[in-house]
């Protein structure tokens, strides 16, 4: 059984959601899919545990050996994304079962859990596979699936917001595939592993060139970095509460992840990345993002969609740390990404408990929500300071380790734009914070009126995250430190 | 000296030129079922590309016959199936939501449909 959880980490969800289609009933397919997914985030911390302990896991399907057959490898960079992925996904079922129930129409409840159960699969497949082609037909699963999940919304708006991502989605995945294609066509290889060994002799033809460029603009799609982000403000902010929470905490960190996968491990040999123009002009991408996605944050009404574009503006952190393509840089980018998952995943909780109890996001409507809901308000401040980068909280962890990578390589208006940008979270954390705390609750409004005990419970858990990495970052930091040396170091080319 | 003209790169030219015309109505048209046509034309060149991609002068289908030395490589043909299956998911997903947002909004001109949703931001 131990050596296959490779592989039983993809085949348990995927192969368990579509008995929610026999079960047929609201709350057993809920039930089913907590344990299922329960069970992947188990599988994900053995094998986190399996890797630190002993390294590189390869795993080949069927046993047909690589470069031929697709294998799975696990190294410390994929474990850590595998526990938040499954992490975050086992922690939003509990949540989603209130949540659910009243934004989605009962009889269409069990085709949510099966749609949930399939996105996950996709996104655990992206980061198990070491197979171009593989990974791209897992990023369309958890596509596809997401896409489902966000038109569920109550609004119409949903919809539109579903076409719309729909669209910029598969031209985001058509792209990838172009560029494996053109990868192809010059190594004839598609395992990962096996394009780093032969990529290196071809890196100055155009194609290779070009095979680099559609991939990063195919993956930097669908992880919304900058100017490629405007699907994702309205796909989270009108999808269903416990959708946003799962696919803002792990949807654009999985791209991210296969953006550093193919970038480092993949073209990682060829000199077409480090220290060129298209790692600076990532990192220009970067600082444009942080600013821009906070300073549109900072004048959204609606407190999903700011803290939506606040998602955009974090991506621009990540991928800060990959352009500085240091392994400080990188760890700081890896260390984001976890932390990120957890803080933007308490705040869209509370948020979706707040939708839950008072109907609106609308700052308007928010008015005194500090004394009406104290504990959902006090998880959306930790979340809140977090996404500021306050001490004791994981936010400042992160771009603590990002202010030193940049000052490091002495970029000091790197390490400028970090704090600026930080400057801007404050304003629109602000917002929302003078608004429950400083306004009076409207007339009529009901004195206590907290979400149900199973959307608390998991809110705390996060927001109790957030506080608990900030204080010991150092567990994060080292596993995302081997990550980053998984990624970066010559092992990583899949060298014998 | 290989040129635009040359037959061996033809089929790349107009994968190309199958590529820029689907892109360009994706982005250009209004309409939503138009831009799902669109997306369709894009992603069949990128089929078109790996199919071209595969062939061998003179190779034949790969099935083991006698007196038969040379194949075009099956691997891209495999993959592209994938891929055909995926975009029709797509395009019936897309469709699907075509369909909803005509339920919810009376129209399918994404132009009309940004009004509303402006109005309603207001």
């Amino acid at each position: 059984m131990e050596p296959h959880l490779p592989i039983l980490q993809v085949v348990v969800p995927l192969l368990c959601a579509p008995i929610c289609v026999l079960l047929r009933d609201a709350k057993l397919s809920w039930l089913w899919a907590t344990i299922v997914t329960w069970i992947a985030f188990f599988i994900a911390l053995v094998l986190l545990g399996k890797v630190l302990a002993s390294g590189l896991i390869i795993y080949e399907l069927g046993s047909w050996p690589a470069p031929w057959g697709i294998e799975y490898r696990i190294d410390a960079a994929n474990a850590l994304v595998l526990v938040i992925i499954t992490a975050i996904g086992a922690i939003t079922l509990p949540y989603a079962k209130a949540s659910v129930e009243k934004e989605v129409s009962e009889p269409r409840i069990y085709l949510f859990y099966l749609m949930y159960m399939l996105c996950l699969t996709g996104l655990i497949g992206i980061t198990t596979t070491a197979d171009a082609f593989n990974l791209f037909v897992f990023l369309e699963i958890s596509s596809l699936s997401s896409y489902v999940l966000i038109s569920l919304g109550g609004n119409r708006r949903a919809l539109t917001a579903s076409y719309r991502y729909l669209i910029m989605g598969t031209l985001g995945a058509t792209f990838y595939i172009i560029g494996v294609g053109l990868m192809y066509m010059m190594t004839g290889s598609l395992n990962m592993a096996d394009l780093a060994t032969l990529l290196p002799a071809v890196d100055h033809t155009r194609t290779v060139l070009a095979a680099f460029a559609f991939v990063v603009v195919g993956l930097g799609l669908k992880l919304a970095m900058f100017p490629l982000h405007t699907w994702l403000p309205n796909a989270y902010a009108f999808a269903p509460s416990a959708v946003t929470v799962f696919l803002a905490s792990t949807a654009t960190k999985v791209a991210i992840y296969a953006l550093l996968r193919l970038v480092f491990t993949v073209f990682g040999g060829t000199d077409l990345f480090i220290g060129t123009d298209i790692s600076l002009m990532l990192i220009i991408v970067a600082l444009v993002g942080m600013f821009a996605g906070a300073f549109v944050a900072i004048f959204q009404n609606d407190v999903k969609r700011m803290l939506a574009y606040s998602s955009v503006s974090q991506v621009g952190y990540m991928v800060l740390g990959i352009g500085m393509a240091s392994a400080a840089g990188l760890t700081g980018g890896i260390v984001h990404l976890f932390n990120h998952a957890v803080m933007k995943g308490a705040a869209f909780m509370a948020v979706g408990a707040m939708f839950y109890v008072v109907g609106s996001v609308r700052l308007n409507d928010l008015a005194g929500i500090g004394k009406r809901m104290p504990v959902t308000t006090a998880v959306f401040l930790v979340a809140g300071l977090s996404l500021i980068g306050t001490p004791v909280t994981v936010g400042f962890i992160s771009k603590w380790q990002l202010v030193q990578a940049s000052l490091a390589l002495g970029w000091w208006y790197v390490a400028a734009g970090i704090l600026l940008s930080s400057l801007l979270a404050i304003v629109y954390v602000w917002r929302v914070v003078e608004v429950a705390y400083l306004k009076a609750p409207p007339e009529g409004a009901v004195g206590r009126s907290e979400a149900p005990l199973s959307m608390l419970v998991p809110m705390i858990v996060l927001a109790a995250a957030t506080i608990w990495f900030g204080i010991d970052g150092d567990t994060t930091l080292r596993i995302a430190g081997e990550a980053a040396n998984a990624l970066m170091g010559p092992a990583s080319g899949g060298k014998p | 000296m290989v040129g635009p003209a040359s037959p061996g790169l033809l089929g790349y030219w107009i994968v190309i030129a199958l590529m820029m015309t689907g892109f360009y109505i994706v982005i250009a048209h209004d309409n939503l079922v138009k831009k799902i046509v669109g997306l369709n034309v894009f992603q069949v060149s990128v089929f078109l590309f790996y199919i071209l991609m595969a062939k061998v002068t003179g190779g034949t289908a790969p099935i083991l016959d006698e007196g038969i030395k040379l194949y075009s490589n099956p691997l891209p043909h495999v993959l592209i199936l994938t891929a055909i299956v995926v975009g029709v998911a797509t395009t019936a997903l897309g469709l699907a939501l075509v369909v909803r947002i005509r339920n919810a909004y009376d129209t399918i001109e994404d132009d009309e449909i940004l009004a509303v949703e402006e109005e309603e931001d207001r």
